[in-house]
């Protein structure tokens, strides 16, 4: 096999295996925070974006009702549309770009497969479990945001906003209905944003 | 129709809209520098609040358990620039440990 060959299946593999896990991790979850394993199928199939789709099920699992869990999981969500904007310029191909993009097309439809059949699996696991804390599974959950938010940590403000916000939220836990601490923290990030 | 149903909808259909929105909308709207950076913050916010409500309370209640153990552990496998598969798992080992034998 060549050397990019043998790259590329590396990669592949280590993208598939992140994807599964993270698939298995948010089924098992779902369940384990009282979603039935056909919510979190369809949270996964329609919603098919992992922050939003941890967000709703971590806002109801504390106890959240509806709306806190749709609006925390759609504020994290407006970063798709600003991909979008970057995407739709680039999609407008012709000719031998188009065939790329039907490539990548592809490539992405794996991934949605991949995505879905994980969360079952890992869903169906739950629902065997019994106890989750037995498995851990209670500490999966805030160990799956920790490593969705710790790329984004890439300087002292970034660190520094994370801390305020997780203080300020554990602050207001006990005061404030479940889920409104945790969408509390988005203002705090418009109103820096705002003025920075 | 029960909370978990009407948020697993309403979550979807919102999902979408968004995702259709960045395609549609004129991009001067959305590639404004505030608009940027908000977007680069908001995650941060909801993310670290998710992680510490998670962590320390059951409903409204705040409580120190396992929970904690299993955070650090996964903070140590961050740190170690560990991939994410092995950050969860890492954490639910270590907290069904310290919840089945302490």
């Amino acid at each position: 096999m060549s050397k990019v060959a043998s790259t590329t299946l590396r990669d592949s593999l280590s993208v598939s295996l992140t994807v599964g896990a993270y698939g298995v991790a948010f089924g098992a979850a779902a369940v384990a925070n009282g979603f039935t394993v056909l919510q979190s199928c369809l949270l996964s199939l329609l919603t098919f974006s992992g922050a939003s789709q941890f967000a709703v099920i971590g806002v109801l699992g504390a106890g959240g009702s509806a709306i806190s869990g749709i609006a925390t999981a759609s504020l994290l969500g407006v970063r798709n549309a600003l991909y979008g904007v970057i995407m739709a310029p680039r999609l407008k191909v012709t000719g031998l770009k188009r065939i790329v993009a039907a490539q990548i097309t592809i490539d992405e439809s794996t991934a949605v497969a991949f995505w879905n059949l994980f969360t079952l699996a890992g869903a169906l696991g739950a629902q065997a479990m019994g106890d989750i804390r037995a498995f851990g599974l209670d500490s999966a959950v805030p160990a799956a945001f920790l490593g969705l938010v710790w790329p984004r940590l890439t300087g002292n403000f970034e660190r520094a906003l994370a801390t305020g916000c997780a203080l300020f939220a554990i602050a207001l836990t006990p005061i404030l209905p479940a889920g409104l601490p945790i969408i509390a923290t988005a203002f705090i990030a418009i109103v820096i944003g705002l003025k920075r | 129709m029960s909370t978990f149903w009407i948020a697993t909808i309403g979550t979807s259909v919102i999902a979408f809209a968004l995702k259709y929105s960045g395609h549609s909308v004129p991009e001067r709207w959305l590639s404004h520098p505030k608009i940027q950076r908000i977007n680069l913050l908001i995650p941060i916010a909801l993310l670290s609040a998710l992680v510490a409500v998670q962590t320390f309370s059951e409903k409204s209640k705040l409580m120190v358990d396992q929970r904690l153990v299993g955070l650090s552990v996964a903070m140590i496998a961050l740190f170690l620039k560990a991939p994410f598969p092995v950050v969860v798992l890492s954490a639910a080992v270590s907290s069904a440990a310290v919840y089945r034998w302490l």
